[in-house]
């Protein structure tokens, strides 16, 4: 058996990068554990548990270079000048003039140079790298290089941005279903309410890094990353090179949540053109400070909704306004905004609304993908306006969402038809039990002691896989299977491995459909020379759309399994016939499934400070089958705490353009002490086009921890909860301002 | 600049005991441990997750205690004994720590878990039945954002069950 996740040998003539070890996995007798939903041993777990495997900080290469970026110190200027002293030598300047192609990152819009050419839009904007043999020489070259500028007015916040109209506008967009205006006109009622959340930064624990090597005539880079086939494009268009000159292999990629879906490609690039300047491996690792401050963030959002109602207090038709903070580049923004507006009425079924949004323009770091990407704003806003709007109309929350739910067979934001079986009454039902969630309201309600306690709920969905016709149009992905003489199958797909279980679930769907033992799958980490692609590792695409492309190649291998000893398999994406979308007026099937859920969150404040405890966390969710029990349980609890940090602790401003916290000390992520361990109920609900019924799982449960948290601090306090993160400051400025209206109120 | 260029470079004797090999160089006593144990001595199990002690990713025993060992400087640790993840990785108990890890699910990315395995040993030595909160507060020096920290928290009651003996 080859080892798992070493990549193979850099070039012909230097050595291995490590050496070749024996895959010590206690998987190799479990014929057992290939079953599905049975949790298996990770494959990847040894090697990275006894600190064998080799992320890119690792690797040691003969005669490589680091390197370490100029950045703009100014939100938006034009470079006048850049003074460089002379330099050692074996040191190099790397800048805009030293990318052979396009000085374009490719992306869905590819408007981020590589390096600043004339001006500069955000602080920390590469400018240009410094290459050579010495870190600390390196650092004083850097300190020497004075760079003046000319400063151009920038603009810092949404509403800055949107005053300042179309220029600063990267995307619009309107969806229309039903009458709305008709709803707003005949309404009795309309409850209104606007919803923020800020910044949030990933912290994969592994900071970013790439290494580029450049040897006969081709270019290599290794790295930390989601998406190889995306790295790879950007490289083949900023080298203008052909692509056959162009190879890119993922190294073991610790955490990535989205950060490493697009930034990557810029960084690629960075130190492709290094290679290629100086004939010499070149590596570019950050240091948590530096990647806080520059790569992707999660876009800060305002969400205006408005709701309709009728005589019998029933939603008739709902409005609502998105707009996110796109940063200084458009890059991924526009797909961000649109899941943002398909998920923005949440689990409900509202037949007249109109959803309008747009990504606005600023001077501040780009913001990108992140776990959820658009869901988490848009669900916590319309969870928020639905609890706000059951509490004015003196309902149960619950019983007035209820009153709402999307069905079987009903219609979604877009008007797509919904063809799975919807449990959300089941879920709901459960979550209720386990959590005891109605005792306690009426408990924390008639409150008997000077506790601040409260409980919450939120319902949640998230769409699977890519937006649209996104799968079909654009990824059009390729997966392989194939058979090895010694009666082993390699999987090879551009899918990778950074923590969620890709490996050892891809693996579990073939050996399941082959029969065959877990121990007989290969599965490197790729390298786009011998992979094809199977798309981006994003949108929780992966098991679903990727495994059920595996499963398919499996079934065509066991029905030619004995016509010979090797065989290759290469199965081609086909989209379900009964999927309609429409991307220009975004109507129809925006996904071709949902996973769904709802959270119980329990919490205690603390009268003086306000610090908000979490005494109890629960979940019930329907992501199809689970592939690996195991590992979907850790993709739950992450997912939820990783939403806990984004509703509490993950405080993220900037002044004029500049970060306010940029370190592990003032960007705070909970520890193991901030949050109780959660109870997960999984509702069985098979998928007929997932691999053995798997929906998607990596996202959803990150997208209703926070409205749950936030729902059971209104429920505490009595007091709206309209943006996160929820800090205690904020909390007590509710407190005050609500004790001086009763006050006010009463002396009436 | 001169000046800080020569500072810099400015070198002394440095003995250490690591993973029971003697180690003597000259380095730069402002030089962070990290660096040496990684860059000099390959020893890559132990990872930069943040370089300013708040992650504890690259925690090491110094002379038995757990340290970070990007806030303590070659000068420092001069004359010390030092036992990284690939030191604890021959012992039995470290045997019992990745059977129970790999059971309880605890890895995801794995960036983490060499620091989190040497953060259980801390505190198995000095508790070696230990509850939740007592596992809880061992290893709230260590961050991990994959996991939401039970599978991490059960990873380590399992092997304080498995373990009955060895610590």
């Amino acid at each position: 058996m080859k080892g798992n996740n070493q990549p193979e040998c850099i070039d012909n003539s230097s050595e291995c990068i490590d050496e070749k070890r024996e895959m010590k996995s206690p998987l190799r007798t479990d014929n057992a554990a290939k079953h599905i939903g049975t949790p298996a041993g990770r494959v990847d777990a040894v090697d990275k548990i006894s600190g064998h495997a080799t992320y890119i900080a690792d690797l040691k290469v003969e005669g490589m270079l680091h390197c370490k970026t100029l950045r703009s110190i100014k939100s938006r200027a034009r470079i006048t000048s850049i003074a460089i002293p002379e330099l050692p030598e074996g040191y190099w300047i790397v800048d805009h003039r030293d990318v052979p192609g396009v000085n374009r990152v490719k992306m869905i819009v590819d408007d981020q140079p590589f390096f600043a050419e004339e001006e500069v839009h955000y602080i920390g904007e590469p400018i240009l790298l410094v290459v050579g043999p010495d870190r600390e020489e390196i650092d004083l070259i850097l300190s020497t290089i004075q760079v003046e500028y000319e400063d151009l007015d920038p603009v810092f916040t949404i509403d800055g941005a949107d005053a300042l109209g179309a220029e600063y506008v990267y995307v619009k967009y309107t969806i229309k279903k039903g009458k709305p205006e008709k709803a707003f006109t005949e309404a009795v009622e309309v409850f209104q309410g606007e919803y923020k959340s800020g910044y949030q930064e990933h912290i994969y624990m592994e900071p970013q890094g790439m290494m580029g090597l450049y040897e006969n005539g081709r270019v290599t880079v290794y790295g930390s990353m989601q998406c190889p086939y995306y790295v790879k494009n950007a490289l083949v268009q900023g080298l203008g090179w052909n692509e056959n000159r162009v190879r890119v292999v993922q190294t073991t990629t610790g955490g990535a949540f989205g950060g490493k879906e697009d930034y990557p490609s810029i960084i690629a690039g960075h130190v492709a053109f290094a290679a290629l300047k100086t004939g010499r491996p070149v590596r570019l690792l950050f240091d948590r400070n530096e990647d806080v401050l520059c790569t992707t963030k999660r876009h800060p959002s305002v969400i205006r909704i408005r709701s309709a109602l009728n005589s019998r207090k029933r939603i008739t038709g709902m409005e609502v306004d998105i707009r996110l903070e796109g940063g200084a580049y458009e890059g991924l923004s526009s797909v961000v905004l649109q899941r943002a507006m398909f998920a923005s009425t949440g689990v409900y079924r509202i037949d007249n609304v109109k959803v309008s949004g747009k990504v606005l323009r600023t001077n501040s770091v780009p913001t990108g993908a992140f776990r959820g990407f658009g869901g988490p704003q848009a669900i916590f806003a319309v969870e928020m306006h639905m609890h706000s709007l059951a509490e004015h109309l003196r309902e149960d929350p619950v019983d007035f969402k209820k009153k709402h739910l999307l069905k079987t067979g009903g219609s979604t934001v877009t008007g797509g038809k919904l063809r799975e079986r919807v449990l959300m009454p089941e879920i709901i039902d459960r979550v209720l039990d386990m959590s005891g969630y109605r005792k306690k309201v009426q408990a924390f309600h008639s409150k008997s002691d000077s506790k601040h306690r409260g409980i919450g709920i939120s319902l949640f969905y998230h769409g699977c896989a890519f937006t649209g016709s996104g799968e079909k149009d654009k990824i059009k992905a390729k997966v392989k299977l194939r058979k090895l003489k010694d009666g082993c199958v390699e999987i090879l797909v551009s899918n990778v491995e950074f923590g969620q279980g890709t490996m050892t679930s891809l693996r579990k769907i073939v050996a399941r459909t082959l029969d065959i033992p877990l121990s007989s799958i290969v599965y490197e980490n790729p390298d786009t020379d011998r992979v094809p692609d199977s798309g981006p590792t994003v949108a929780s695409r992966t098991v679903m759309i990727v495994g059920g492309l595996l499963e398919r190649a499996a079934r065509e291998l066991k029905a030619r399994w004995h016509t010979s000893n090797e065989l290759e398999i290469l199965t081609r994406y086909e989209q379900p016939d009964y999927i309609e979308w429409d991307q220009e007026t975004f109507s129809g099937d925006a996904y071709p499934v949902y996973s769904w859920g709802a959270n119980v969150v329990e919490v205690e404040i603390d009268p003086i400070t306000f610090a908000v405890e979490v005494r109890g966390v629960w979940g019930v969710y329907d992501v199809g089958r689970a592939i690996d029990e195991r590992i979907l349980r850790g993709q739950i609890e992450g997912g939820v705490m990783q939403g806990f940090g984004y509703a509490t602790v993950e405080v993220m401003n900037s002044r004029e353009g500049a970060l306010l916290q940029s370190s592990l000390t003032d960007y705070a992520i909970p520890t193991s002490l901030d949050f109780p361990r959660m109870e997960i109920e999984l509702m069985e609900n098979p998928f007929v086009y997932g691999p053995y019924g798997a929906k998607c799982a990596g996202e959803l449960p990150f997208v209703g921890a926070a409205p749950a948290l936030a729902a059971a601090v209104q429920c505490a306090l009595g007091i709206p909860v309209r943006s996160i993160p929820v800090i205690p400051e904020s909390l007590l400025e509710g407190m005050e301002s609500k004790e001086h209206a009763g006050t006010h109120a009463g002396s009436r | 600049m001169l000046w800080s260029v020569r500072w810099r470079i400015w070198k002394v004797k440095i003995r250490l005991v690591v993973n029971g090999r003697k180690y003597v160089g000259e380095n730069d006593p402002m030089r962070r441990l990290l660096d040496l144990l990684r860059e000099d001595l390959g020893l890559t199990g132990v990872k930069e997750g943040c370089g300013e002690g708040e992650c504890g990713a690259c925690v090491v025993f110094l002379d038995g205690r757990i340290v970070n060992s990007c806030l303590v400087s070659t000068g420092s640790a001069d004359g010390s004994e030092i036992v990284t993840i690939e030191g604890f990785r021959e012992t039995e108990r470290y045997r019992v720590l990745e059977e129970s890890f790999v059971e309880s699910g605890a890895v995801q990315c794995g960036f983490c878990t060499p620091g989190f395995i040497l953060a259980a040993e801390a505190l198995l030595r000095e508790k070696s039945s230990p509850e939740e909160e007592d596992i809880r507060e061992a290893i709230s020096g260590n961050l991990c954002r994959c996991t939401g920290y039970s599978s991490i928290v059960e990873g380590i009651w399992l092997a304080s069950k498995k373990g009955k003996g060895l610590w």
